[in-house]
């Protein structure tokens, strides 16, 4: 499996000249309601200041535990729900300006949910659920109707058999291979993949992630792929991104990052992976420590009360991202230069 | 790898030659179809709607024409099957007239109701926010008051006839509908699907009549049905006490209260109307309950 | 959970202002002038607007409101313009009739639609089950003022072992406690008592069968429970429910009973009602429905009140 991807991530090699999206800034905060007359008693900081790129024909997996806000990062970048702060722009245009309105913004950028059942509509025919969007933005109903049942054949669902049917008659796999179709419909560049495979089982994941595959090369997508699966990631992805607490931890290629983490909070979740060879296991307990509470977040570096590295400065500095090898960035004190851990190198290499 | 599909179509792709599963409701009627109380009480309600048609050219006597010396005849006299009134009328050929304005007293405000509780409950369910909590804390006063007596006190301040009479019922059943369509709205705007089509850049409208509607008009329907058997009671009691119809239109709640005083005489005859306003009630009743556990599909 | 109690009560307050507000409008929303009832119809202009100023019918509604709720919290409701007595002594007369008739009927109500819904849930799938719930859907479907007429075809004038109409002998319009007024009473309260009958037979065979069929009960049976340890545990998981459908009925019986008190002239608010809608006496029928409505909303605040009490998992929902 492994090698097979080797050669298809060499083909589909980005481009690193043109970014697609920039994303800078993205804040979002849900208020907590409680006490006698609904005031916010409490925020909960889902997404607090994050910013990256993703360049055209790559794949950026966003990885990290739950809560740590990779949903509400995907559901910020659909703009299902209004961020805070923070701009999204797509091929140098902001979203939602005049330069790229939302509706057409909506059209290059898709999402493939995680619940395959919860995220078709029980009352709509495959076909109706896949032709919905082109219809919404103007495509004319049969026209609609035979794209429709063109991309379920490129799925590999026979239009014959499947695109009169509910989704209650058809398994997880087949639904996820619908709910792929109907996010092409509209001819994304980009695709966000929210734990598209998540639910499936595994023969099945393996089986929709070639799919994948297949239909980046053919169609020219661009993939974000959010996962709490550390192996489908990096058989997935290009670059990937930590995530820690609603804010970046780590950003750099996949082989690096997974050979060589500078965040130890990238390292502790990477050891918690069971390595295929045996002899390069981890004996320590990856993780220790309270789990992360995104309501009351630690001050500093949000990961310093479980870091085994943690000094006096990780509690009192917030760590930016800094320079840690080519592309590669991490949100560590010992990777600043100069920070005042006495793991930090004092100047330049 | 297949290459990328042309324009051209495929004739796979042609429209009739899909296999098509039976849609919802068409399963729903198939199972409707195999409860013989459903489709029994189905049957009643047709028949009395039908007889509501027709009853101009179809009574075999005059409803509105009285003899004074054929007065409380009993039912099964000669010429008057059911007897006749306590103004000498055909009491056969007044029950059946009196399913025009009974029928449409008890059905038109539950429809009415279920028309603007269904919008505002979707609006506020699917809006949310400021605009749901206006809604509803608004709704929940009408709840303050008992059905009956809000239903009495309305047609009470706005004086008897059936205009009156259908306001009030009207904005009785408004405030039920509304909150069960608020709670089913709520229910499926949290769904997926819904932020599906929300992702494809679809409006809030479009996105109510496409991926909402069909979603909780099912459940909406069968409880707004439940009330109809409600409504035929209260609009006929309406007219029983002087409130709805005025005399001398055949309703039956009205004839039931202007033949009160033959109730020693001619106690039978007294009866006859009260048990049409039952007919009919239970046979909503059990078409409510027929397409109720019709729709309990488990998919 | 006393948050939740104090929330309750609070939340009490707009609805209650909210009720006030649709009292206060029935009279404005009237078509016919409020003085209707007592004006001669050849009434002169001058007549007309000094009684106006009057009963202060001139003044802006939001101060014609305020000034009535002013009054109505301090249990002044105005007097009628039919008999020149205050309101609030006509409406309490005609409540403590209707509470008393309505409770009874309640206790009817529950203590057969208990039995009924029992039975059916116990015995759950077999005749007696269907029997029940034919007899409960017969309940929900019936015209109750009907059934009242056809109670007193059979038991009045037919059998003559009961009297028609009336609170008592000689249309005594306070009730006793005596043979004699509960005799009265009886058939306005059957006909009443099947309302809530067939509702509460309903909830209590879901609840039972329910219970019956949760594996706790299985388990235990398994374990050699006896019947009558089952039951315990089934009134147990049904008695809140219950109680809370009890409340809530009988708020309803008292708005609702309008229509059985002109069938059998009981002198509860229904026949005030009836009196006030028809006479035109506007701040009686104002006065009326908003002590109604109060009662309602206290009942409904206190049966989910007890309701938290009893089971503390409501509070959370």
């Amino acid at each position: 499996m492994m090698i097979a991807t080797q050669s298809r991530l060499a083909t589909s090699a980005p481009d690193h000249a043109t970014p697609l999206l920039e994303v800078a800034g993205l804040i979002k905060h849900f208020p907590i309601k409680s006490g006698l007359f609904g005031r916010p008693s409490a925020v909960v900081r889902a997404v607090d200041d994050i910013s990256f790129t993703v360049v055209e024909g790559e794949t950026l997996g966003i990885v990290g535990e739950s809560g740590c806000g990779k949903s509400t990062t995907a559901r910020l970048l659909m703009h299902l729900i209004a961020a805070d702060a923070g701009t999204i722009r797509l091929s140098g245009k902001t979203a939602g300006t005049s330069e790229l309105p939302m509706k057409t913004y909506r059209s290059r950028v898709q999402m493939v949910f995680q619940d395959s059942y919860a995220s078709l509509n029980p009352r709509m025919t495959i076909e109706d659920s896949i032709a919905y969007g082109p219809g919404v933005h103007g495509m004319a109903g049969d026209e609609a109707a035979r794209r429709a049942r063109r991309l379920l054949d490129r799925v590999g669902l026979d239009p014959k058999r499947f695109a009169g049917r509910y989704p209650h008659e058809l398994s997880g796999g087949q639904r996820q291979r619908v709910n792929i179709a109907r996010a092409l419909a509209l001819q994304p560049k980009l695709l966000i993949l929210d734990e598209a495979v998540s639910a499936l089982d595994k023969s099945i994941e393996a089986q929709v992630l070639n799919l994948l595959l297949d239909l980046k090369d053919e169609f020219g997508l661009t993939y974000i792929f959010i996962s709490h699966d550390l192996e489908v990631v990096r058989f997935m992805a290009n670059r990937v991104m930590v995530m820690y607490l609603g804010r970046v931890a780590e950003i750099g290629p996949a082989n690096a990052l997974y050979k060589a983490s500078r965040h130890p909070y990238s390292t502790a979740l990477l050891g918690s992976m069971l390595s295929m060879d045996p002899d390069h296991r981890t004996e320590r307990a990856p993780l220790t420590g309270d789990p992360p509470n995104p309501i009351n977040p630690p001050s500093g570096c949000r990961f310093h009360p479980r870091c085994t590295f943690a000094e006096p400065v990780c509690s009192t500095t917030v760590p930016v991202l800094a320079a840690a090898g080519n592309d590669h960035w991490a949100a560590c004190h010992m990777a600043m230069l100069a920070s005042g851990h006495s793991n930090a190198k004092d100047t330049a290499v | 790898m297949q290459p990328n599909t042309a324009a051209a179509v495929a004739p796979a792709y042609a429209s009739d030659a899909i296999e098509r599963s039976p849609g919802y409701w068409a399963t729903v009627w198939q199972r409707f179809r195999r409860d013989p109380v459903a489709v029994g009480a189905l049957v009643v309600i047709s028949a009395l709607i039908l007889m509501a048609i027709l009853a101009p050219w179809i009574t075999p006597q005059d409803p509105y024409k009285g003899m004074a010396l054929r007065r409380l005849r009993p039912p099964g006299t000669e010429g008057y099957l059911l007897g006749t009134d306590e103004l000498g009328r055909d009491m056969l050929s007044r029950l059946m007239m009196g399913a025009r304005l009974s029928l449409f007293m008890g059905v038109t405000p539950v429809l009415l109701a279920f028309l603007v509780g269904t919008s505002i409950g979707v609006a506020a369910g699917y809006v949310g926010g400021l605009l749901n909590t206006v809604l509803m804390r608004t709704i929940d006063v009408f709840f303050a008051f008992p059905s009956v007596l809000l239903a009495i006190a309305l047609s009470g301040a706005l004086g008897a006839g059936v205009t009156n009479g259908l306001i009030s019922l009207t904005v009785v059943f408004i405030p039920p509908i509304a909150r069960v369509a608020e709670s089913v709205t709520t229910g499926v705007r949290a769904r997926d699907f819904v932020e599906a089509a929300r992702a494809s850049g679809a409006g809030a409208l479009s996105i109510i009549r496409h991926h909402v509607l069909g979603n909780v008009l099912g459940p909406i329907l069968v409880y707004a049905m439940s009330l109809v058997a409600v409504s035929m009671i209260l609009a006929s009691g309406l007219s029983f006490l002087g409130l709805g119809v005025r005399p001398p239109e055949p309703e039956w709640g009205l004839m039931l209260n202007t033949l009160r005083t033959a109730i020693y005489t001619q106690p039978l005859l007294c009866a006859l109307p009260g048990v049409m306003i039952f007919i009919t009630s239970i046979s909503f009743n059990l078409l409510t309950d027929g397409l109720r556990s019709a729709m309990d599909i488990k998919a | 959970m006393l948050t939740y109690i104090v929330k309750r009560l609070l939340y009490s307050l707009p609805i209650m202002l909210g009720v006030s507000i649709v009292c206060f409008m029935l009279v404005h929303m009237a078509p016919s002038d409020p003085l209707v009832s007592v004006l001669p119809p050849d009434a002169s202009d001058d007549l007309k607007k000094q009684l106006m100023a009057l009963y202060g019918f001139d003044r802006p509604y939001v101060e014609q409101f305020i000034k009535w709720l002013a009054r109505a919290i301090t249990g002044d409701l105005g007097t009628s313009i039919r008999t020149s007595r205050p309101v609030v002594r006509e409406v309490m007369t005609a409540v403590a009739n209707t509470l008393s008739l309505a409770a009874f009927a309640t206790f009817i109500g529950f203590f057969f639609g208990i039995l009924f819904g029992f039975i059916a849930g116990y015995f759950r799938g077999t005749w007696i089950d269907k029997l029940a719930s034919v007899i409960s859907v017969i309940g929900v479907s019936v015209p109750h003022y009907w059934l009242g007429m056809v109670l007193v075809i059979i038991f009045a004038a037919n059998l003559g072992w009961l009297p028609p109409t009336g609170a008592g002998p000689g249309g005594s319009q306070n009730w006793i406690w005596n043979w004699e007024h509960v005799r009265h009473m009886v058939l306005p309260a059957i006909t009443m008592s099947v309302i809530p009958m067939g509702i509460i037979a309903r909830t209590i065979r879901a609840l039972v069968a329910e219970t019956l069929s949760q594996e706790f009960i299985v388990g235990l049976k398994a374990k050699g429970l006896s019947s009558f340890g089952v039951l315990r545990h089934v009134v147990k998981n049904a008695a809140p429910t219950a109680l809370a459908v009890m409340g809530i009925q009988l708020g309803y019986l008292l708005g609702g009973s309008i229509l059985i008190e002109t069938v059998f002239s009981w002198p509860g608010t229904g026949l005030l009602l009836n009196d006030a809608i028809f006479q035109r006496d506007l701040p009686l029928l104002q006065g009326t429905i908003l002590v109604l409505a109060t009662f309602f909303v206290v009942l409904n605040m206190l049966v989910d009140v007890v309701q938290t009490l009893l089971d503390p998992r409501v509070a959370r929902s």
